[in-house]
């Protein structure tokens, strides 16, 4: 092996060490800011007796997991039913290997180590476990892959909530795939790249929530629904379904299930904070473009806090809103996401066909137009177009309303007719 | 529809999920920085609580207790009405008579598993001598130690119940 090669691989390992151990430490507690915040906003304390103010809470979880007994069905697929949470607890892991976290730290070093030989490194490194040229496609596609566990642990079950719960999931996770990725469309035209460092370089003047603000919301809305979060919560949704697909998983196996759930939360806002609010980029500042180990810092900092903040309003939904109504969730994604999304993408590059080549403006111009564009959109749809369309109540469609009206006439007036 | 549902319309100019949506949420923000309402019991008890948000009604009706008089001795005369009228079969009562040719109890017994805190027991007796305690906490680690004899039931010092007034039914 070349130095260079052994280099890289030395700080590939280092990289994976540090991210995969901060990201669990991080999602262990989001498991008690969830507890926290869910207390805060019922006027509860919260679990206060591990540690100082609850800190201990999630390590006092994860021992009991570890310890408790485990049940198996006993007419279980045993098989499938030992690798669904695997299969649901891995993808929403290497999903996180592309976020760039930070900006790209420059390393050089030349050392000669004792059984290893010569080690160097040179150049920058980026603060993301990979940084892929095919970047949102490889999140396409893995997110995707998650729904085979989620299935898989309803169908291995063999129980009836499972199995609904496991369905649910497959049929919501599919539908909603489809409008988040129509909803990053934009963003990838507007950078003309996929990979994640060049998304982030592309914001550094305007983050892409100003000028694509109906991406942003679509992004973010089909985000919950792909986490399986409330109010898009049907596969576990407890009053109908027990637990939904993990209804008859105990101990670390459950334990897993909750993790990879909260996994896909936080790379969900990751992404969010990536694509929209312009990655690890500090805004109204430039001393932060300068590459260093201080810049690596600040800026990731700057990408946890932009991370935190919609972890936050994620939590701040699901302890607000009731649950869907299953026909509503697949009504909203398909015939409102879906074609909100699509109509989106056409309003978008014709806008920036309109200015850039009919008009002629400058990028920035072209970006603050598509901001105008997308607020209008925004207010039009949400606003406007929000009167009972978005979501129907559970009362009579449009079309059987001249017959029961023809019912409820008084009998007189029948008489006349 | 083959039954008469009555269908109540919507005013579909009114109905919004976005604009709720946001209401709600600012609701539940508003109720971020609010004081909580917990107890935290083992070291917060509503015994000692001054700000009465968990003080326990005086006329809540709990674990037996039997009052006594100057000597130290039970109240109680052995008349039979208590268990008479419990409707739980719940108190046991052996009357003994002194030489002088006073009444009082041999035994007396209260399952306290069995009783349905009522408080009938405190409102026929005659002597105001058994109650029923403003008082919950109760664990024991046997099931045996939850039958209180009379020793136990006259060594008992929470408060007494005030039962329901029906001249006062607010508690005023």
């Amino acid at each position: 092996m070349t130095p260079e090669l052994k280099g890289f691989l030395l700080v590939s390992v280092l990289k994976l060490l540090v991210i995969f151990t901060i990201t669990m430490v991080a999602v262990a507690y989001m498991t008690l800011m969830e507890r926290k915040v869910s207390a805060w906003m019922q006027n509860r304390i919260g679990p206060n007796r591990m540690g100082y103010a609850g800190l201990l809470q999630p390590v006092a979880d994860g021992i009991k997991n570890l310890i408790k007994e485990e049940t198996f069905p006993a007419t279980s697929n045993g098989a499938l039913f030992f690798i669904a949470p695997c299969m649901a607890f891995v993808p929403a892991l290497i999903i996180s290997s592309v976020i760039p976290w930070a900006a790209p730290l420059p390393l050089s070093f030349d050392i000669t180590l004792p059984i290893l030989g010569q080690i160097s490194h040179s150049g920058t490194t980026p603060i993301a476990i990979t940084d892929l040229p095919v970047g949102f496609l490889y999140v396409l596609a893995i997110t995707s892959l998650g729904v085979y566990g989620i299935a898989l642990a309803g169908w291995s079950s063999n129980s009836k909530y499972s199995l609904i719960g496991g369905l649910r999931a497959a049929a919501q996770m599919v539908s909603y795939e489809v409008a988040m990725g129509l909803s990053v469309v934009p963003v990838l035209l507007l950078v003309g790249n996929v990979s994640f460092s060049a998304l982030v370089e592309g914001q550094h003047r305007t983050w892409y929530i100003v000028p694509l603000s109906l991406g942003f919301i679509l992004f973010f809305v089909s985000g919950f629904a792909e986490t399986n979060r409330a109010p898009f919560d049907l596969p576990e949704a407890e009053s109908e379904l027990v637990a939904g697909y993990h209804t008859e998983y105990s101990a670390f196996k459950f334990s897993m299930f909750f993790i990879a759930e909260y996994a896909n939360v936080l790379t969900s806002c990751a992404m969010t904070a990536a694509l929209f609010l312009g990655g690890w980029d500090i805004p109204f500042t430039s001393w932060d473009e300068t590459p260093g180990v201080l810049q690596t810092l600040a800026t990731g900092i700057a990408m946890a806090l932009k991370t935190s903040a919609l972890i936050f309003v994620v939590m701040w939904v699901r302890w607000t809103l009731p649950r869907f109504r299953y026909d509503q969730l697949m009504a909203l994604g398909w015939k409102f996401m879906l074609p909100v999304a699509l109509g989106y993408i056409v309003v978008v590059t014709g806008t920036v066909y309109v200015l850039q080549y009919v008009v002629g403006m400058s990028t920035r111009g072209v970006l603050l137009g598509l901001g105008a564009v997308s607020a209008v959109l925004v207010f039009l749809l949400l606003v406007v177009v929000d009167r009972g369309i978005l979501l129907k109540g559970s009362g009579p469609r449009r079309t059987d309303r001249p017959l029961i009206a023809g019912r409820l006439r008084p009998a007189s007036a029948r008489v006349d007719g | 529809m083959a039954i008469g549902v009555k269908v109540l319309r919507r005013p579909e100019r009114e109905m919004s999920y976005l604009r709720a949506t946001l209401k709600g949420m600012a609701l539940t923000f508003r109720h971020m920085g609010r004081k909580e309402f917990t107890m935290q019991y083992p070291e917060e008890r509503s015994v000692d609580d001054k700000r009465g948000t968990w003080a326990i009604s005086n006329r809540w009706r709990g674990t037996h207790r039997m009052l006594t008089d100057e000597q130290g001795r039970a109240k109680c005369v052995a008349c039979g009405l208590c268990p008479q009228i419990c409707p739980a079969n719940c108190i046991k009562l052996i009357p003994g008579e002194d030489e002088a040719g006073n009444r009082y109890p041999l035994i007396y017994e209260i399952d306290e598993f069995r009783c349905v805190f009522c408080g009938y027991c405190q409102e026929v007796c005659p002597e105001e001598a058994i109650h029923v305690g403003v008082h919950y906490e109760n664990s024991e680690y046997t099931r045996e130690r939850f039958v209180y004899d009379l020793e136990r039931l006259c060594s008992q010092t929470h408060p007494v119940s005030t039962l329901w007034d029906p001249a006062d039914p607010k508690g005023e």
